[in-house]
């Protein structure tokens, strides 16, 4: 009986081993205070085949190099902390599997792109928030229900896409406009916007819609779908903006 | 220490490398019509220098620009459709990948018919 219950376990472990290879991660390092520029370092890392490109950073700062720096909080792809540019390409960290990436060639690992370095992949979201802020991204309602406001299925789905989003601003940064005019409010920023215009219970339709019929508002979209691709939420951020570039030439949602 | 690129270039699909060549040809055919304004312009001023100026462009080097003014015209012109069909069709964003390789393959097509008959012209 033990013997049988020993094979057992022999054979399940095997079963359960997951198989470890090793890759090279070329970091984009700043440090503000060392007086460098910013520059590429290399670690040679042991993975397991289950392991995200955040785990890999993570052994990295537990084991080789305490001073990397970036930011992770929930570490499951729900709090948007950890956008980065993960082989030329806007990722979160926690939701890249280091095996979907080609792992005979180094791995490029960089802050996202637009907003200033404040140390290694640490970037300054200020202006980012800033420009979700001006949009307003609260119900904007006069009447006073006893109860919930309600809405019909089809009225939610008009926006259900747009409620998705988690602010990590991979969009916004994988944006060459935004790159070059910091002023535009950014694909996240008309995302939430449209998560409001288009939401039957919110009267504050016409007063998002004037704040982004603006120079720098939606008509700085070029369609480039570099957001669409980027979203880790999977939203269509093109369309929600091409959606909004329609209801302020109609006027109304 | 082996020398390492200032960052890595932002790799977007189709949408951005089409917004990239828009861009490029949009320039391009500006300071073509900049040039084409003035040269013809000088018609009102002296039919001689007209001609003059015209018959410098009897080279095969410009000959061959025509064809690169062609090619960028073509695809800034049948991109710029599509680009009107992302904003205005409501399909337009679910298909926009669709219709690049259709304004690649009729902006090859039209080239394709157009090239041999100019290049006979410049080099006949």
């Amino acid at each position: 009986m033990a013997t049988a219950v020993a094979t057992k376990g022999t054979e399940f472990e095997q079963m359960g081993a997951v198989p470890t290879f090793q890759v090279t991660l070329f970091v984009r390092r700043f440090n503000p205070e060392d007086g460098q520029e910013a520059r590429w370092e290399d670690f040679d890392v042991q993975v397991h085949g289950t392991d995200r490109v955040l785990d890999a950073l993570h052994k990295i700062k537990w084991e080789m190099d305490g001073s990397l720096t970036f930011r992770r909080s929930c570490a499951h792809g729900v709090c948007g902390s950890d956008a980065m540019r993960i082989n030329g390409r806007n990722r979160l960290a926690c939701k890249t599997l280091i095996k979907d990436l080609d792992i005979t060639q180094p791995i490029y690992v960089e802050p996202i792109k637009g907003l200033n370095v404040e140390k290694d992949l640490v970037v300054d979201m200020n202006p980012f928030y800033q420009a979700y802020r001006d949009i307003n991204p609260f119900l904007i309602a006069s009447d006073k229900p006893e109860k919930e406001r309600l809405q019909s299925a089809e009225q939610h789905s008009k926006f259900e896409d747009t409620t998705k989003c988690i602010l990590c601003a991979a969009c916004t940064t994988s944006c060459p406009v935004f790159w070059t005019d910091g002023q535009y409010f950014g694909p996240a920023a008309i995302v939430n916007a449209h998560r409001f215009i288009f939401d039957s219970r919110d009267e504050g339709a016409e007063l998002r819609i004037d704040i982004l019929n603006d120079k720098e508002g939606v008509w700085r979209c070029r369609t480039t779908f570099n957001c669409t691709e980027a979203c880790p939420r999977g939203i269509e951020v093109t369309k929600a903006i091409a959606e909004v570039k329609q209801a302020i030439l109609r006027g109304k949602p | 220490m082996p020398t390492m690129p200032a960052g890595t270039l932002y790799r977007g699909k189709v949408g951005m490398w089409s917004w990239v060549l828009h861009r490029i040809t949009g320039v391009a055919i500006f300071f073509f019509l900049l040039v084409h304004v003035l040269d013809t312009a000088l018609v009102r001023l002296s039919p001689e220098a007209y001609n003059a100026v015209i018959g410098t462009y009897k080279t095969p080097i410009i000959g061959l620009a025509e064809l690169g003014l062609v090619a960028a015209i073509l695809f800034h012109a049948l991109n710029g459709v599509r680009v009107i069909l992302i904003d205005f069709w409501r399909k337009g964003v679910k298909y926009q990948n669709v219709m690049f390789w259709i304004v690649v393959a009729v902006a090859l097509l039209i080239f394709i018919g157009f090239a041999p008959r100019h290049l006979a012209h410049v080099f006949g």
